[in-house]
């Protein structure tokens, strides 16, 4: 009981909003799968076994569009990478082997890592507090709104009508907010979120973002 | 195994691997300032973009519609320094009113 009245509050609060709101947008993977092919079971594992959203939607979206699943795969893999990336990011801080880092790596998602940076102001046992929290409660939701959404939850089916298509970029830009103290950090959010959204209709799905990744790269190297 | 099946497996390995890999690096390959820097813009960029490619676009065609609205009252509430929930909520709200009122 210790572990839990240890909990940072804010912590614990952010984690559970995020957890709520990406978990819910599993209604529409769920019911995206299906639409495009995949068996209620196929759109569990993905959410279970890749959980990713984006590379979820990328891969269901590829297939559904006739694509191959090589091609399913490459774009889902490219939207990856970023977890990856996380991953570097995470480890020193987490500083977990093992069996703890196998679960460390599944959980490491946007979400996670994002709710984990965005508490390292508070305490660094926040931002761990914050990386398993939102990891698992995200899993959580993310699966069982995922079973809700591939059973035909069509009535929740236009999550246009649930504002969910604009909660979760809110999500993200709350999530960004905080990090941006510079100057230079928001000449490069801006400049990111501009190519991402000029290069969408003429790179293949999921290159504008992670392309994204290299200008950050190009920024941070030369300075 | 069809196209389905082999998307699954292929989609979930490489998407584990991927995670994996990125815990496993050396820590000291990244204790170069650089690198140190790096790692501070790449979530920045990356963040940033999946709001702007969330909002302004609907698969590979950019699309100015009521998400608009909601990105609009997110940025606002910030601005105001509304708690995080206050933030996706009003972005939802607002969002989810303009679309139904809409159609």
């Amino acid at each position: 009981m210790n572990r839990i009245s240890s909990i940072n509050k804010p912590t614990l609060r952010d984690s559970l909003s995020v957890s709520l709101t990406v978990g819910a947008y599993g209604v529409a993977f769920g019911a995206a799968a299906v639409a495009n092919g995949f068996t209620v079971l196929q759109s569990c594992l993905l959410s279970l076994l890749t959980f990713s959203g984006a590379s979820q939607f990328a891969v269901v979206g590829v297939l559904g569009a006739g694509g191959t699943a090589l091609s399913g795969i490459a774009t889902a893999s490219l939207l990856g990478i970023r977890n990856g990336l996380y991953g570097v990011i995470m480890a020193p801080r987490l500083k977990v082997k093992g069996f703890k880092r196998i679960v460390a790596a599944q959980v490491t998602i946007d979400e996670s890592t994002g709710v984990a940076l965005g508490q390292e102001v508070r305490s660094p046992e926040a931002m761990r507090q914050g990386f398993w929290l939102t990891g698992f409660g995200v899993f959580i939701f993310w699966n069982l709104f995922t079973l809700a959404g591939a059973l035909g939850a069509q009535a929740m089916g236009d999550i246009r009508a649930w504002g969910l298509d604009s909660a979760v970029p809110a999500a993200f830009l709350g999530l960004v907010w905080p990090r941006l103290k510079t100057n230079g950090d928001r000449a490069l959010a801006i400049g990111c979120a501009v190519f991402a959204v000029a290069m969408t209709p003429i790179l293949p799905a999921g290159l504008p973002i992670i392309a994204t990744a290299f200008i950050a790269i190009a920024v941070g190297l030369r300075k | 195994m069809n196209q389905y099946w082999i998307a699954v497996i292929g989609t979930s390995a490489i998407a584990f691997a991927l995670k994996y890999s990125g815990h496993s690096v050396p820590e000291k390959w990244l204790s170069h300032p650089k690198i140190q820097k790096v790692n501070v813009l790449i979530p920045i960029a990356l963040l940033s973009a999946l709001v702007a490619a969330q909002t302004f676009t609907e698969k590979s065609k950019l699309m100015i519609d009521h998400r608009l609205l909601g990105l609009s009252v997110a940025i606002l509430a910030l601005l105001l320094k509304a708690p995080f929930p206050v933030v996706v909520l009003s972005a939802a709200l607002s969002s989810a009113l303009l679309y139904n009122l809409s159609i």
